[in-house]
């Protein structure tokens, strides 16, 4: 499983980046996590405001910090 | 919000238009691109949203406001939207700004008439 957590490294961002990886700690499984924070990359999937989390190529959110339970929910 | 001064501070505003074939999608499409050449808002992918692309979809959730322009009353732009589940936007139809379908070409004074009126829809 590959997960990208996008966002230029703000509060919110780091937020994200941290409750994604609880949640992937917590459910136990393998997950590649990676952080894009260059605005052309992040725009390739149509993401207009971050944070934004995608999970093997589907975006999940956009524009807030999931709650670990929301990552948890997708993880499964 | 945070006051970092990222992305993360405003959700944009988006402006979609119908783009259709006939004379009224062109004006549609002109003046969505000329509002998000203004800075007013940004126009946005319809067909994003008609193909379910996840970030075009989850980024118009998050926009703080959207509006959608039809050229005639087919109301694609409307429709399409409402399929993906929005219902909450913003609607300009031609007809009502006095456009006749195969009577109203792409001029700089149509443009600039339907890019009023969509400065007025997110004023308000």
């Amino acid at each position: 499983m590959k997960i990208l957590v996008m966002g230029p490294g703000c509060p919110k961002c780091e937020q994200a980046e941290k409750n994604v990886r609880d949640a992937v700690a917590e459910a136990g499984i393998a997950a590649d996590i990676q952080k894009v924070k260059d605005f052309q990359e992040i725009a390739k999937y149509g993401v207009f405001s971050t944070p934004a989390v995608v999970i093997d190529g589907e975006v999940k959110v956009v524009g807030k910090a999931p709650s670990k339970k929301d990552v948890l929910s997708w993880l499964k | 919000m945070s006051d970092c001064g990222c992305s993360c501070q405003a959700a944009p505003k988006f402006v979609f238009s119908c783009s259709g074939a006939a004379d009224v999608g062109e004006v549609a499409d002109q003046a969505a691109r000329g509002v998000s050449r203004e800075g007013a808002a940004k126009m946005f992918c319809l067909a994003g949203i008609g193909g379910r692309v996840s970030g075009i979809v989850k980024s118009t959730e998050a926009a703080q406001q959207v509006v959608a322009i039809d050229g005639c009353p087919l109301n694609c732009a409307r429709k399409t939207l409402e399929e993906a589940g929005f219902t909450e936007f913003g609607h300009i139809q031609l007809v009502d700004l006095g456009f006749k379908k195969g009577e109203s070409p792409a001029t700089p004074d149509n443009i600039q008439t339907v890019m009023r009126a969509v400065s007025e829809a997110f004023s308000k």
